[in-house]
């Protein structure tokens, strides 16, 4: 095995990876903040890349671009959604809540397949096919910038969480829900603020995902596993965690698909992800939480 | 006899003598319906009496039904003696997961998420394991649908629907009988407040395994069935996680944690996907998908204003307990 | 009622009893109902979708060639086994009294057996599983190739396409999905490639991969690091499109691209998505004749309902789905009754020569499989999935290597 073929297959695992890191650093905050399973993040995601491809074929808008109203919109959904449907879920059980969100991924999944119809769709933008030359390394060119958005993206939330007073007050309500009341924020608002974050990272990461994947109706589950795959080992809660834990598991999965066999690389992070529960329940980067 | 029995001793009359009056097509839907109803049970032992949420029951299926379907095409063992082995390494595999989780302390969502991380690496795990046929499946061979051969379990729709019957009803009575005795206590003891039923003493520990094993052991009997009755394996469905949610629907539309949940649950869901379908064909919206996003806001609706589930409210209504 | 009234239901009456014995005042006229089962929704919609354009065109194009009335009962078993089951019971009481379909070969197994308790005859379009005929079924009955016929015919193509090319790689690495096809398919190739003569290249690499993956970076590097002349591949459409592109990405250019028979490169959304980079795949599969008269009158009736369409885009899918639909009208005819056991006894003796699909004629052995059945090799040329071989049926030269093959 030539070291090329490693250093390629690393590469491209860690930049998708990256991409993987966005989609579940919106659903860290979500369950970090809001503690709500959100099962329906994947066909968020699913619909986001539909979102895009709409963009596409009817402004040629590309995909980098289109992420700024597909975010805004998503925020506003997002919002909305916990608002109005999800917040009084916020008590119940689990079981409930994971009903509840089924339920909406079985609505969204159909009216994705009612609406855009079974077969693939697609953007094809000129620099969807070309790589970089770096030496002996060709690299995806998509997928370096879709990365690049991702560490941007990633950074503003990051920045957003640490420096402004909405930041502040939904990491006191994620901290502390009862003395969040005491002090007085609205935390109804400020966790529909969280979901409308959360689901406008997700809208990102789908514009660019659908550069690098066709999308259909029913790619959500799947991807809804990765997610909380990624966010488990790197630590719910923690956003360097979930973009960590995405770098890891774009990586291995390249990784164990080249030296063991690439039909098993799902196994690979889905045993990872039960050493994880096993050992470090609160992942990579997580903090132990009561 | 209190009400409540009366009632049921009506319904298992109207379900034995069902066959004799009812369609091939009807007797196949609740054929169905009772599946669920008794794999919804299993699950609801785990979930209603240990509060644990497991969302890759399936995994006991799949391998309840491959344990039983090796046995059968390979060694020429019957189910009957089959089904013995298929429980057994269940309950071993539940063990197995359950104290992974409780001695490292996981429950409520990371639990869930460490269930269905055990189904899908089994799924794509048996995807590659050529005694079980891959991904190719695996076949039982269909050698006589007339007669009732009940040791091996081959015969007409009507034996299977009887045994599946049996399967449920002897479920719920189970269940019914561990709810009233102390075992039944100290679960739901456990279920309210872990720490408090600590402190009583209980060992909490230890019930909580049972109750995971005995799920998974019930369930894998679900999984022989259906070997029996498909014929065919494919890991791809079998260990699927929709195959995880929609056991859990009934329970969980019904009302976790009771007796008629799971029954009730599972026969409503059943019935109203069938009435969705017909209502769509007379309406002439026979587009694909719609069904589904009508079935996606019923199950909404109900999750939404019945959190409890359908049974309790209707429990209510009947005067009975539940 | 009036005098005038009751004159004008007598006259009625009269003209009904006086016609009865002609059988044309008869409201039951004679009429195959025929229960379509496919998957419309689901992950496999788009598929099911594709096999319903060739049951629709089926009952006027019947009527035109065997003065037939058939009447469509379409069943949607959304990808879902338990559905597919109580779906077949469902049509069986509405009264079909044939069953076609289903496209996936899980389902298949459980329509099979409710077919065979109930005692109707199901016809299968397509399903490769070659258990499903092994059963010892008396009601179940299939016009299509089994996984090893299609191994096999695929395997003699790419013989055929070295020796019309004058080309032979040296090497080749074989890539599959994982999964119920994708098994069944390697299963035959790993049985029948050693003792292909006309098949001299070593298989350097095996690469199997899941369907469902949506990053084949890691696959094609390890095809790309094999070097290998050849690229033998069975996949299904939406791999085929992420392999294809990532090896423009990873700039590898082989030989050429071969499936010894798998779904995918020949598919309408290969083509959409990929452009010109869909040139020169080859897919070696069960096809129809495009040189057949029937084909002729199928595709017409084709573009009239789907104008926007090409049934060259839906060639296996809907002319399989066609043929099945066709072999139940065939046996009505000779039946010349609707009772599903004297159905299934003329399908038993059902010798059609004039077909669609290339191939001998269909007739079924014993197990109820139609032998001989063709493939044809399959390349993309100009956008468009064209027959290259065999040669009768052929309406292109086959490109081999492909021009941006370059030497190592």
């Amino acid at each position: 095995m030539s070291w090329d073929l490693v250093a390629n297959v690393a590469i491209a695992g860690i930049l998708t990876g990256l991409v993987y890191g966005l989609m579940a650093l919106g659903l860290s905050v979500i369950f970090g903040v809001v503690r709500v399973v959100n099962f329906a993040h994947g066909e968020m995601m699913t619909a986001a890349m539909y979102a895009a491809v709409v963009l596409f074929s009817a402004f040629g808008l590309d995909p980098f671009l289109a992420t700024v109203p597909v975010a805004a919109a998503f925020f506003v959904l997002g919002y909305a959604l916990q608002a109005g449907v999800i917040n009084p879920f916020i008590t119940r059980p689990e079981h409930s809540q994971f009903m509840l969100l089924v339920a909406v991924a079985t609505i969204l999944v159909n009216a994705l397949l009612l609406g855009f119809g079974p077969d693939a769709r697609n953007v094809q933008v000129d620099y969807q096919l070309e790589s970089f030359a770096v030496g002996r390394l060709l690299i995806d060119k998509a997928r370096v910038f879709a990365a690049l958005l991702a560490v941007v993206a990633s950074a503003g939330l990051f920045a957003f969480f640490r420096f402004t007073l909405a930041g502040k007050a939904i990491r006191a309500c994620a901290d502390n829900y009862l003395g969040a009341l005491v002090v007085g924020l609205n935390v109804k608002h400020l966790y529909a603020l969280t979901f409308g974050l959360g689901a406008a990272c997700v809208a990102i990461a789908g514009c660019m995902m659908v550069l690098l994947v066709d999308v259909t109706p029913v790619l959500g589950p799947s991807y809804t596993l990765l997610a909380f795959v990624i966010v488990i080992v790197g630590g719910l809660g923690s956003m360097s965690g979930a973009l960590l834990g995405g770098v890891l598991i774009g990586l291995s999965e390249a990784m164990a698909g080249l030296l063991i066999q690439p039909s098993a690389k799902s196994m690979f992070s889905f045993g990872l992800l039960i050493l994880v529960l096993l050992f470090r329940p609160q992942g990579l980067l997580g903090r132990k939480s009561p | 006899m209190s009400r409540a029995a009366a009632l049921l001793l009506v319904l298992l009359a109207l379900l034995a003598a069902f066959p004799a009056f009812a369609s091939s097509y009807l007797l196949s839907v609740v054929t169905l319906i009772l599946f669920f109803a008794y794999a919804g049970q299993a699950w609801n032992v785990m979930m209603g009496f240990a509060g644990q949420l497991s969302l890759g029951h399936s995994l006991y299926v799949g391998v309840g039904a491959y344990a039983a379907a090796i046995l059968f095409t390979r060694y020429g063992i019957g189910p009957w003696a089959g089904v013995w082995v298929s429980i057994g390494v269940c309950a071993l595999l539940g063990a197995a997961i359950g104290f992974l989780a409780f001695r490292f302390g996981i429950s409520g969502v990371y639990f869930a998420l460490l269930t269905i991380a055990f189904a899908e690496f089994t799924r794509i795990g048996f995807d590659h394991l050529a005694i079980t046929g891959g991904p190719g499946g695996l076949f039982l061979k269909v050698s006589q649908r007339d007669s009732w051969d009940l040791l091996n379990l081959r015969g007409p729709p009507e034996m299977f629907y009887y045994v599946i019957l049996a399967l449920a009803a002897g479920a719920f009575l189970l269940c019914r009988a561990l709810l009233g005795s102390r075992a039944g206590y100290y679960w739901r003891a456990i279920r309210e407040n872990e720490e408090a039923a600590q402190a009583l003493g209980i060992n909490t520990f230890r019930w909580k395994l049972l109750a995971v094993m005995l799920s998974a052991a019930m369930t894998s009997v679900a999984g022989v069935f259906n070997a029996f009755y498909y014929n065919n394996l494919f890991p791809e469905q079998i260990f699927h996680i929709s195959r995880s949610i929609e056991i859990i629907l009934g329970p969980v539309i019904g009302g976790v944690g009771t007796l008629f949940g799971p029954v009730i649950g599972a026969a409503l869901l059943t019935s109203l996907a069938d009435a969705i379908t017909e209502a769509l064909a007379a309406l002439g919206w026979e587009v694909p998908g719609v069904k589904q996003v009508f079935y996606g806001f019923v199950l909404f609706a109900v999750v939404m204003f019945l959190p409890n589930g359908i049974w309790p409210a209707i429990a209510r209504r009947l005067g009975v307990s539940r | 009622m009036n005098r005038r009234d009751f004159n004008k239901a007598a006259a009625a009456v009269g003209a009904a009893t006086a016609l009865a014995p002609f059988g044309i005042a008869q409201a039951q006229a004679k009429k195959l109902k025929v229960g379509v089962l496919l998957p419309l929704s689901g992950f496999m919609s788009f598929i099911g979708q594709s096999c319903k354009k060739g049951s629709d065109l089926a009952p006027p194009v019947i009527k035109q060639m065997l003065g037939v009335d058939i009447e469509l009962m379409y069943a949607d078993f959304e990808t879902n086994v338990d559905t597919a089951r109580t779906r077949a019971e469902r049509l069986i009481q509405e009264g079909a009294n044939v069953l076609v379909g289903p496209f996936d070969s899980g389902a298949a197994v459980a329509i099979a057996q409710v077919a065979e308790q109930r005692g109707v005859p199901f016809v299968i379009n397509i399903a490769a599983a070659p258990q499903i005929t092994e059963q010892g079924y008396k009601f179940v009955f299939r016009n299509f190739q089994t996984a090893i016929d299609i191994v096999r015919n695929g395997l003699d193509l790419i013989g055929d396409l070295f020796q019309a090319t004058n080309t032979v790689p040296r090497t080749a690495v074989y890539m599959h999905v994982n999964d119920t096809f994708g098994q069944a398919m390697t299963k035959g190739i790993n049985a029948m490639l050693p003792r292909a003569t006309r098949l001299p290249f070593k298989v350097v690499d095996t690469i199997p991969y899941d369907p469902a993956a949506k990053d084949l970076t890691v696959e094609v590097s390890k095809a790309k690091a094999s070097n290998a002349d050849l690229l033998l591949i069975v996949c299904r459409l939406n791999d085929a499109i992420l392999v294809r592109r990532e090896m423009v990405k990873q700039r590898w250019n082989p030989m050429g691209i071969i499936s010894p028979g798998s779904p995918g490169m020949y598919e309408e959304q290969y083509f959409k998505a990929l452009g010109k980079l869909s040139e020169y795949s080859i897919s070696n599969v069960p096809w129809y004749n495009p040189n057949s008269k029937l084909t002729k009158i199928v595709e017409k009736e084709f573009l009239k309902q789907n104008p926007k369409d090409k049934l060259v885009f839906h060639g296996l899918n809907a002319g399989f789905t066609f043929e099945a639909i066709l072999i139940a009208a065939d046996a009505f005819k000779r039946a010349g009754s609707t009772d599903p056991k004297t159905l299934a006894d003329a399908i038993r003796q059902t010798n059609i020569t004039e077909k669609m699909t290339l191939g001998g004629p269909i007739k079924f052995n014993a197990k109820g499989q139609v032998e001989g059945i063709g493939s044809a090799c399959v390349q993309n040329l100009h956008l468009l999935p064209t027959v290259v071989l065999p040669a009768a049926a052929a309406t292109a030269k086959p490109v081999f290597p492909s021009p941006e093959y370059k030497k190592a």
